[in-house]
């Protein structure tokens, strides 16, 4: 791997984001709303409910992890999305590029990205509603990296899907974490849900997060074995979804898909 | 020395539908090879298979004696090309488009060799537009100019003065030729335009069908098979390759 070369891909995400509006705004404008919406609905349920229960790490929290799993899953597709947009696959992938720089150029631009939404976040939760990373204690690390990493994850699998069945296929990408929340048991217990959602929600590393989350609010100790199996988890997700991106690349080089990539087909 | 391209038994098959058939040649040092034929002949595709983003169904390539399928980014840190079905992306600006590339061709030097290559090509005034508010001839030569960062050893040029006025065309032929004379670089060019092949080629490869019908010095070449022009001799390997291909 050159540096130089993984460097360039987030040197170009870099000068797209700072010559437009259009691209900064997003990275903090909506988790800045879902921040004051869920503040709000927190603070209005704690408003309602039994005193003594406080809402706001474990609602306001959740959101706030689970947009920053979102934003890091979405960096790294928008970054993707740009050579797609602006049909720039036969200039890069004709280089000395290789496709592990290019994905952890993506990935690096990623981190950029979603830790700008990360800091507005928590100021926002922490100045308006008192929310504090403080609270779930030392457990926030492995949180953030599971999240972080399933983040990654997906964001490279959504980038190969685009790319194995063409552009059109973006509206498909971007609803993914919406597809897995129910899942993933973000704002309830995974034991709400049915049996067979159980099933799957096992095999989602976010799950572990949340169900941590929500012991460590009601007082008891995080588990460590399942921090770790989520950690573990995440990690075999990211090799998968390297596999599965490079298997898509070989494809697309065997079958002439990415010198002709606008035309979605080769047949 | 190994030659700057070697190509031996090169085929791309698409299910039944062959697009290049088995064709070998090379390119040496300071040659300027012109890869002509009418459209749909293969010529793309077989730039393609030595810029690597298509897979060749047999055969090898060789860039400085370095294998394209197992060496690959070996093989294209000295190749570089401009197409003219391949702009840079129209959101950067001229000089971040150069900046990102150099980066990626790992060229040393970089802000000194961007700033030779914007006087060079004539983009100085236009360093921090948007490449895409460019007219078609000021991307070429954006193109022309990116293609040149890294001093290639190997240059690949799809139809590089399609979208230039003739005077523009003559001088970008004029730095390429000088280009190619000066270091150790061998060009590869397509073209549809014979009065600028015979100006600037060395040598040319006809092909059609996939195949390569002709080769020869694209001065030569029309009278060695009774024709007076290299245009007239493009046509009627265009219409009637398989007469040729007994001559």
């Amino acid at each position: 791997m050159t540096l130089s070369r993984t460097f360039a891909i987030v040197l170009r995400h870099f000068y797209l984001v700072r010559g437009s509006p259009a691209r900064v705004l997003p990275l903090f404008a909506w988790v800045a709303i879902d921040m004051l919406l869920w503040g709000y609905i927190t603070k209005y349920l704690n408003a309602v409910s039994a005193a003594g229960f406080d809402f706001v790490p474990v609602l306001l929290g959740a959101v706030l992890l689970w947009d920053f799993f979102t934003r890091v899953m979405h960096g790294i597709t928008m970054a993707f999305m740009e050579d797609v947009w602006s049909r720039n696959f036969l200039n890069l992938f004709a280089t000395p590029l290789a496709i592990s720089e290019y994905v952890s150029g993506l990935v690096a631009s990623s981190i950029g990205t979603s830790l700008v939404g990360l800091i507005v976040m928590l100021v926002l939760a922490s100045a308006i509603f008192g929310l504090s990373f403080l609270s779930y204690g030392a457990a926030i690390l492995p949180f953030l990296l599971v999240l972080f990493l399933f983040g990654v994850a997906l964001g490279i699998i959504g980038a190969a899907i685009v790319l194995r069945f063409g552009p059109a296929t973006e509206w498909f990408i971007w609803p993914i974490p919406a597809l897995v929340s129910p899942f993933a048991g973000v704002f309830y217990p995974v034991a709400t849900l049915p049996t067979w959602m159980q099933y799957i929600s096992s095999t989602l590393p976010p799950s572990y997060v949340f169900e941590n989350l929500r012991a460590i609010i009601s007082g008891h100790a995080p588990s460590v074995t399942a921090l770790i199996w989520g950690v573990v988890l995440a990690v075999v997700y990211v090799l998968l979804a390297c596999w599965m991106f490079v298997g898509v690349y070989r494809h697309s080089v065997r079958s002439g898909l990415v010198a002709r990539y606008s035309a979605e087909t080769v047949s | 020395m190994p030659n700057v391209l070697s190509v031996e038994n090169l085929s791309k098959k698409y299910g039944d539908t062959i697009a290049v058939d088995g064709i070998s040649f090379e390119v040496e040092r300071n040659e300027i090879v012109g890869l002509l034929g009418p459209n749909g002949a293969g010529k793309t595709t077989t730039i393609n298979m030595v810029l690597s983003v298509l897979e060749p169904t047999s055969g090898s390539i060789r860039i400085e004696g370095i294998d394209v399928a197992r060496q690959r980014s070996q093989a294209l840190d000295c190749t570089n090309f401009a197409a003219v079905y391949a702009p840079l992306p129209g959101n950067l600006t001229v000089y971040q488009n150069l900046h990102v590339f150099g980066l990626i061709y790992g060229v040393k030097h970089l802000s000194a060799r961007i700033e030779s290559l914007l006087e060079q090509f004539e983009l100085e005034r236009f360093r921090n537009l948007k490449s895409g508010v460019l007219s078609s001839g000021e991307q070429t030569r954006l193109c022309l100019a990116k293609a040149m960062l890294n001093q290639p050893h190997l240059l690949l040029l799809d139809e590089p003065t399609a979208s230039l006025d003739p005077a523009t065309a003559r001088d970008i032929r004029t730095k390429i030729r000088e280009f190619a004379m000066r270091g150790l670089c061998g060009v590869l060019w397509t073209s549809h335009n014979m009065y600028e092949v015979a100006d600037v080629c060395d040598r040319v490869l006809f092909l059609s069908h996939g195949k390569i019908m002709l080769e020869g010095d694209p001065k030569t070449l029309p009278q060695d098979h009774g024709k007076s022009t290299l245009e007239e001799l493009f046509i009627a390997v265009a219409r009637e390759p398989l007469t040729l291909e007994r001559v």
